[in-house]
């Protein structure tokens, strides 16, 4: 009774997804999930037209309402007709390298739209809020067809700077429990809020955070960031927010101010309000021209994990260089070479070979 | 090139009850066996069930069910895979099913259901040796 599963032909697989067939779509999300063989190809293929989709990414410690919210949000863009992919990441357990994906259980609402395409990714040991795949998800989904795709990260509670690798606008979930103002500072969130949303409005303590964080955003706005030089030791996806810091606090009247929302999103209630939020930050993005700056990040990201990637495969898999590995060793051990030496005749062999 | 891929579980749990205990812990023990599992939580219907199944791309669908109309829900969500081209997943389960049932879904096509008796680790070698026979592994 066992049916064997059919190992996609590329093409068979490629054109399914073409064809919009969700299977497809699926198919293509855990090959590249997998670094199955020719993913690299695939993408590249579907990703012809550059990016199209709206990304909305939301973050913020566990259990603040994420998927709650990403529920009610997709509800709310399905009745304005809009196509959504979604992508919510959960940890892997650094015990099992297993992972117990929950965030479906508060999506059932919208478990069977057919305009809707959700799916579950673990961490896999990336840190940063997101799994190492879920950018290239994205951009499946992207050329899948979506009006907007929604991701949803870990709620790991730190900086999760990922996330504005992979989305327009960063929403951060906070709520009374999760603690004042100053954590959300401490924990990089600031740097990352396009729009913060205080959930569960209906606890106390709510009103308290809303006027924490408002007060926090004004004290930032004040040009803080400015002089912070954006290439000392700050990595790119950084470095990126700190330019459209200080881009816009160039441009006079230019600048996005991060609104304090507030949501229950059991009730659905300031739903509507962080619809139309997003939709002003979206304009801002375009009109300012600062999407074009975050594509621009965006692709150089990409373009430098590709790279990362490529040199780290092409060198392991590589006879000549694992040979040189071996040889650096034993210069070590009889004391005529350092690890130093070892890697310059691997980087040497390496640039020759692909010359 | 990558690590041995990780087996996909969506642990679903149909019917109207209430008790989702036996699924929360058959999805934990998979996920200490190192699996992923999609858990959705409980009322789930054979349509969402597939649904879930064919946009996550799992290998497996495991179902508890306890309410004793598995005659019905396992028929069903094996035509629907079936329907949508999706036959390759492996659809097993668990909860209070009798032996002769146990048997007549076997002939459907549906694989190994466990009992109220059985230890999660059987279930976990059943999965593992049956997603070690697919060609994708
Ligand atoms: N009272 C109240 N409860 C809420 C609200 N939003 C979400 N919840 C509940 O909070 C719990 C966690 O919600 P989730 O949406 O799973 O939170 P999450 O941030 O996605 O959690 P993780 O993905 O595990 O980090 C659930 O029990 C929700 O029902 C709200 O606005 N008010
Ligand atoms: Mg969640």
């Amino acid at each position: 009774m066992k049916s064997k599963r059919p190992v996609p032909g590329h093409q068979v697989l490629l054109q399914g997804f073409l064809e919009g067939s969700v299977r497809g779509l699926a198919r293509a999300i855990s090959v590249v999930e997998n670094e199955r063989d020719g993913f690299q190809d695939l993408l590249h293929t579907v990703m012809t037209s550059g990016p199209q989709t709206k990304r909305v990414g939301f973050t913020g410690p566990p259990g603040a309402g994420k998927s709650s919210i990403v529920a009610a949000v997709a509800t709310a863009y399905r009745g304005l007709e809009e196509h959504l992919g979604i992508v919510a990441v959960d940890p892997t357990s650094p015990y099992s390298g297993g992972a117990l994906l929950g965030d479906r259980i508060r999506m059932n609402d919208i478990a069977t739209d057919p305009g809707i395409f959700i799916r579950s990714m673990a961490t896999r040991g990336s840190l940063g809020g997101l799994a190492t795949a879920t950018k290239e998800v994205v951009d499946l989904m992207d050329s899948f067809g979506f009006d907007r795709v929604l991701v949803e990260t870990v709620g790991v509670g730190q900086t999760e700077l990922e996330v504005t690798a992979a989305a327009d606008t960063v929403v951060v979930v906070l709520v009374p429990e999760s603690g004042d103002a100053i954590q959300a500072m401490k924990a990089g969130l600031m740097e990352v809020a396009d729009i913060f949303v205080v959930n569960k409005a209906d606890r106390p303590g709510a009103p308290r955070l809303v006027k924490e964080l408002r007060q926090a955003l004004h004290l930032r706005s004040g040009r803080a960031l400015r002089d912070i030089p954006a290439h000392h030791g700050v990595d790119l996806g950084k470095a990126m927010k700190l330019e459209r810091v200080s881009d816009a606090s160039e441009q006079e009247g230019e600048e996005w101010a991060v609104p304090v929302l507030t949501t229950n999103a059991l009730t659905g209630e300031g739903v509507d309000k962080l619809l139309e939020t997003v939709e002003a930050h979206r304009r801002w993005l375009v009109e300012s021209g600062e999407l074009g700056v975050l594509r621009r990040a965006r692709s150089g990201i990409r373009i430098r994990d590709v790279v990362d990637r490529e040199m780290r495969r092409v060198a392991w898999n590589s006879e000549r260089v694992n040979g040189l590995l071996t040889q650096g060793v034993e210069e070590i051990a009889l004391g005529r070479g350092t690890p130093y030496s070892a890697a310059d005749n691997i980087l040497r062999a390496l640039l020759r070979q692909r010359a | 090139m990558s690590d041995e891929r990780k087996i996909r579980v969506l642990v679903a749990k149909p019917g109207l009850d209430g008790h989702d205990r036996g699924a929360k812990v058959i999805a934990s023990a998979f996920r200490d066996a190192g699996f992923e599992v999609v858990y959705t939580g409980l009322h789930q219907t054979p349509e969402m069930i597939v649904n879930a199944a064919i946009q996550e791309d799992v290998d497996v669908v495991a179902m508890s069910v306890l309410s004793g109309a598995h005659m019905t829900l396992f028929p069903r969500v094996k035509a629907l895979l079936d329907e949508l081209g999706a036959d390759h997943i492996l659809l097993t389960g668990g909860g209070i099913i009798p032996e002769n049932d146990v048997a007549d879904l076997e002939l459907e096509g549906i694989g190994r259901l466990f009992g109220p008796g059985t230890s999660t680790s059987d279930a976990i070698a059943y999965v593992k040796e049956w997603f070690s026979t697919t060609d994708d592994a």
